[in-house]
């Protein structure tokens, strides 16, 4: 095609051609605008050797985003995969890179889980930001041929007396809600934080988990010349244009516009349909490959589905159904219009295929296919308009080695102990002031019933939830006949990991862990979201890394991998960073989940037992918070004594030792008692004076104190020889601390108060209805 | 939605192999969500689900019919406004309304399908909290004498889960005034309103008892483990009503 002929087609389609960018290498590009940086930018011309044409520019800038490539955290994130033992690879069938990883849970069924941030956007546009973070997580469940069971959501949303914390609460917990409802997903569990740290920048992360048997797993890869690719679902909309690069990857301030429309606006009725319709098409072995379109849309899905591949892949952009005709190339390749997915399909199977989206009514259209010339060629009527190695565009953006510092303010921040500080003045010390304290930490924003949230949420829909909130995991039955099932749990504590990075993020995990042993399930497997600040800023970027490797350090402890999970930086307000919140998803499995521990006390006259020792450890606690404390070092790690307790609890459960289990953990043994009272509304008699002679604790220590590695169980009287056996044989601390009291309707701590169970519900129960209505 | 796979398959064994010839159809329309949980209820009781497609032109051999909850077509329009138009509802409707007064049972989203169908009167609007609200629910059985509602005893409370957005139930107040004195009011929920209904009222009947329809969720109450306070199985008694109805004449 001669120069006059390329430049007139390029005019009457208003489109850049690559050949037009050949001959024309000193067009103005808004390389900046899209989020690239200048050296960036040089990148790609020298990965292209010319100029990039607008859509190739459009494909590079999200692609190339920190929230698509992982550029600055990449480099920590190997360790995932490096600190990994033969042991803890046994189960794992598919790991890191894929949409989501995949582990065995024998008797021929696999189950996948993965946990995302959708932060900005839920800050944006809280309705519409959670109820898609709740969308793209799922879609990447179905892409790894799984059924989706259930979702749970960690929310982390700022002071809750805030004007602006009442609009970005109600707007998320409405849209995970309204979207997760309407697809039949059971929401399980999850967690909320207050915390004025947050304000500017909550933290909306979804985690979804999925089941399928072995020989359904499928993977987001092109290969087999000739075989057609087709897109699915929504059609293409101008929402969300890069909101992966634009939104995702960059700080918020007041100067800037508003940039709402690069939020997706989400449709639960076509995810639920999408849901359906790829099952139908696993099920008939139709699609070769499949992924889900989510950040940076067709630009991902073509990129990575063709580099994944074993040739290229060659597709017709006006072939994409669109809501706006009047989208540009690169903005139909940056779209992040929800409900969508990408699959490969053989020719032979075309028909079929069509078969099952017209029985849905799910609109399709067929893109191109996949070639032997491991190019990426992206045609708009014709004209090539993309030309790259797809591997340049979805694996080989930047890799920062961020330069990282232990902060100056770090030691200074670990010096100041809340014990003996100002705060700590008048600490509760009389039996009334006691009880005053435990009713006051029950009602605070962060120890407060969440049932405000969870009754907003189906946790009965699908039959199978064995357990839910307020149970310490949530629990769903995978196989009816066996009883075979998974439990999860997700945890994170800011103010530990700010104190701390490294123990913080090995606190989170041993939470996580805890809890799901708590639940009588045996833990499995990992995944992680990393919601950090500026990773340009070196105090942050040392905390993302010491988080790392204390979180990959203590995975290799604990023996159960990271099999995925996501990165999400730049959440920070002007230079404000959040608080480290690396959030800790770990999955457990049960041979029969009718084995599981509820939470709570049922059964009169049973035994109560405190699983542990407790130190004075208030630093970074939520008394201290209450108390507008944060410094000092946080509880200690001990991962050997969480996996003694761990095994106490699953062999306890396992052989009927055992009727309920509370972690302690937040609020410590307080708050434990508290709610497993308040779980079904049954009561005790509980005596602390022994324990803490043992520990050497007073009384407000052994109440409040955060040491880990805890529990209290209660154990029915025909158990508590082969119980206390069990214990002393593992050499581990326990000690009985009261007896359940069903009739007495109070949890009476004795010696010190009784305090009847409404009065203690409605402290717990009426904080989140006074704030939110 | 007949071959898409369940989690699992069938525990619950039939009890009783009379029982099994009973039939009982189980809808899927778009959007559908309690369709499998429905036909787990109708195995618990012992029948056989059967599934039924919006699309399909005849009820084939069932003897009963479970609308189940949902958000069919997204509940985008009106709950239940699109639904009533598929092709398998006109047969629902004929059947119910012929002499062999074919048993029908919506829940949730079933139940606003029905009256948008006019086999109910009245309809559902939005919660008077204006949220979604999941929460165990008890209710007092008001009518014992409907098929869906033979094998509870008259005046019994019942504890199921309540779960939906659009949960309040109205009517002109001529309606509500004959539903009362034709003993059509089914379930009124016990305790606080949950949602603003008139009356109190969770579910009614039709005149000849064979359509029933409620808000409550007894299919997510049959089975130990799974249901309200992990034991509560309360609502089982909805799916073996409807066999006392076929097998026993009730």
């Amino acid at each position: 095609m001669s120069e006059t002929s390329t430049t007139e087609s390029a005019k009457k389609f208003n489109i850049d051609t690559v050949a037009n960018a050949a001959v024309t290498p000193d067009v103005e590009l808004p390389w900046a605008e899209l989020g690239l940086k200048q050296n960036e930018f040089d990148d790609v011309v020298k990965v292209l050797g010319r100029r990039p044409t607008g859509a190739e520019l459009a494909m590079y800038s999200v692609m190339w985003s920190e929230h698509c490539s992982y550029k600055s955290s990449k480099n920590h994130l190997r360790q995932f995969g490096e600190k990994v033992t033969e042991e803890m690879k046994k189960d794992m069938l598919v790991g890191i890179g894929e949409n989501a990883g995949v582990t065995n849970l024998g008797d021929g069924w696999a189950v996948t889980f993965k946990i995302e941030s959708h932060n900005s956007p839920s800050f944006v546009e809280p309705y519409q930001g959670a109820a898609t973070g709740i969308g793209g997580i799922v879609r990447d469940i179905i892409s790894m041929g799984a059924r989706p069971v259930a979702v749970m959501d960690p929310l982390r949303f700022g002071a809750i007396d805030h004007p602006d914390t009442a609009r970005v609460m109600h707007g998320a917990v409405a849209g995970i809600g309204g979207y997760g409802n309407s697809l039949g997903l059971p929401n399980i569990g999850g967690e909320m934080v207050f915390d004025a740290i947050y304000q500017g920048n909550p933290l909306v992360n979804a985690l979804a988990v999925g089941v399928m048997r072995h020989e359904d797993i499928r993977l987001a890869n092109a290969s087999g010349k000739g075989n057609k690719v087709v897109l699915f679902g929504a059609r293409t909309g101008g929402d969300g244009i890069g909101g992966a690069s634009v939104l995702a990857s960059e700080s918020f301030d007041d100067t800037k516009p508003s940039k709402r429309p690069a939020v997706q606006v989400g449709d639960p009725f076509a995810e639920k349909i999408l849901i359906e319709c790829c099952l139908e098409l696993f099920k008939g072995s139709l699609v070769e490959g499949i992924q889900d379109l989510g950040a940076a849309g067709i630009s991902c899905a073509t990129s990575e589905l063709a580099s994944n591949g074993d040739g290229g892949m060659e597709v017709e952009l006006t072939s994409v159904l669109l809501r706006d005709p009047t989208l540009t190339p690169g903005e139909i390749l940056m779209s992040e219009s929800q409900e969508r997915m990408m699959a490969v399909v053989t020719p032979e199977n075309m028909a079929a295929f069509e078969a099952v989206m017209e029985k849905w009514a799910v609109e399709y259209s067929w893109l191109g296919e996949v070639t032997g010339t491991g190019r990426l060629i992206i045609k708009w009527e014709g004209e090539v308009i993309v030309d790259v190695d797809p591997r340049t565009v979805a694996h080989d953006g930047p890799v920062y080695d961020r330069p990282y510092a232990r902060p100056e303010w770090q030691d200074a921040l670990q010096a100041d102990s809340f014990t003996g500080s100002v705060q700590d003045a008048g600490r509760p010390a009389t039996a009334d002031e006691l009880q005053a304290a435990v009713l006051e930490l029950i009602a605070s924003p962060n120890m407060c019933s969440k049932d405000w949230i969870t009754n907003q949420y189906d946790r009965y829909v699908g039959g199978n939830t064995s357990m839910a909130f307020p149970d310490d995991a949530g629990v769903i039955r995978v196989d009816e006949e066996t009883g075979l099932g998974v439990a999860l749990a997700t945890d994170a504590n800011g103010r530990y990991t700010y104190l701390d990075p490294y123990n913080g993020a090995q606190l989170a995990l041993a939470e996580a862990y805890r809890n799901v042993a708590t639940s009588g399930a045996v833990p499995m497997a990992v995944s992680d979201c990393l919601n950090f600040g500026s990773p340009e800023d070196p105090d942050v970027m040392w905390q993302l890394a010491e988080a790392i490797r204390g979180l990959s350090d203590a995975c290799m402890v604990l023996g159960i991998p990271v099999t995925g999970g996501n990165v999400s930086l730049y959440n920070q307000t002007g230079t404000t960073p959040i608080h480290p919140s690396p959030v800790v998803a770990v999955l457990g499995k049960f041979d029969d989940v009718a084995r599981r521990t509820p939470s709570g006390w049922k059964e009169d006259g049973q035994a109560i037992y405190l699983l542990g020792t407790t130190a004075d450890e208030m630093d970074g606690s939520e008394w201290a918070n209450m108390r507008g404390h944060l410094g000092g070092l946080p509880p200690k790690v001990d991962l050997q004594r969480e996996r003694e307790l761990g095994e106490i609890l699953i062999n306890a459960s396992r052989d009927g030792m055992i009727d309920s289990a509370h972690d302690l953990s937040e609020g410590g043994l307080a708050a434990g008692l508290v709610e497993s009272a308040l779980r079904f509304n049954t009561g005790a008699r509980v005596a602390l004076d022994e324990v803490a002679q043992r520990d050497g604790v007073d009384t407000f220590t052994l109440l409040f104190s955060e040491t880990q590695g805890r529990a209290i169980v209660s154990v029915p009287r025909s158990e508590e020889v082969r119980f206390n056996d069990m214990c002393t044989a593992r050499n581990f601390p326990v000690a009985r601390i009261g007896v359940v009291d069903a009739a007495g309707g109070a949890l009476d701590l004795q010696g010190l108060f009784s305090t009847p169970l409404d009065e203690l519900r409605e402290a717990h129960e009426g904080t989140l209805p006074k704030y939110f209505g | 939605m007949t071959e898409t796979p369940l989690i699992g398959g069938a525990t619950l064994a039939p009890v009783d192999s009379r029982l099994a010839g009973a039939r009982i159809g189980v809808v899927t329309f778009p959007g559908t969500l309690d369709d499998r949980d429905a036909a787990r209820a109708v195995r618990a009781s012992g029948a056989t689900p059967v599934s039924l497609w919006h699309a399909d032109t005849t009820l084939g051999d069932v003897d009963a019919v479970v609308i189940p909850g949902g958000f069919s077509y997204g509940d985008y329009l009106r709950a239940g406004a699109i639904a009533r138009f598929a092709p398998l509802m006109g047969q629902i409707v004929d059947a119910a309304n012929s002499s062999a007064k074919l048993p029908v049972l919506g829940i949730c989203n079933g139940f606003q399908i029905l009256t948008e169908a006019h086999l109910l009167p009245g309809s559902m609007i939005k919660n008077d909290h204006l949220k979604f609200l999941c929460r165990d629910q008890v209710l007092r059985v008001e009518n014992n004498s409907t098929a869906w509602t033979n094998a509870y005893a008259a005046g019994a409370e019942i504890t199921i889960p309540l779960k939906n957005q659009d949960g309040q139930y109205i009517a002109d107040e001529k309606t509500l005034d004959a539903l009362e004195a034709e003993g059509r009011v089914a379930f009124r929920y016990v305790g606080t309103n949950p949602n603003g209904s008139r009356r109190d009222i969770a579910g009614i009947s039709n005149a000849a008892g064979n359509v029933v329809g409620l808000m409550p969720h007894p299919e997510h109450a049959i089975e130990n483990g799974y249901g309200p306070g992990h034991t509560g199985t309360d609502g089982l008694g909805f799916f073996t009503s409807v066999l006392n109805t076929l097998l026993g004449g009730k």
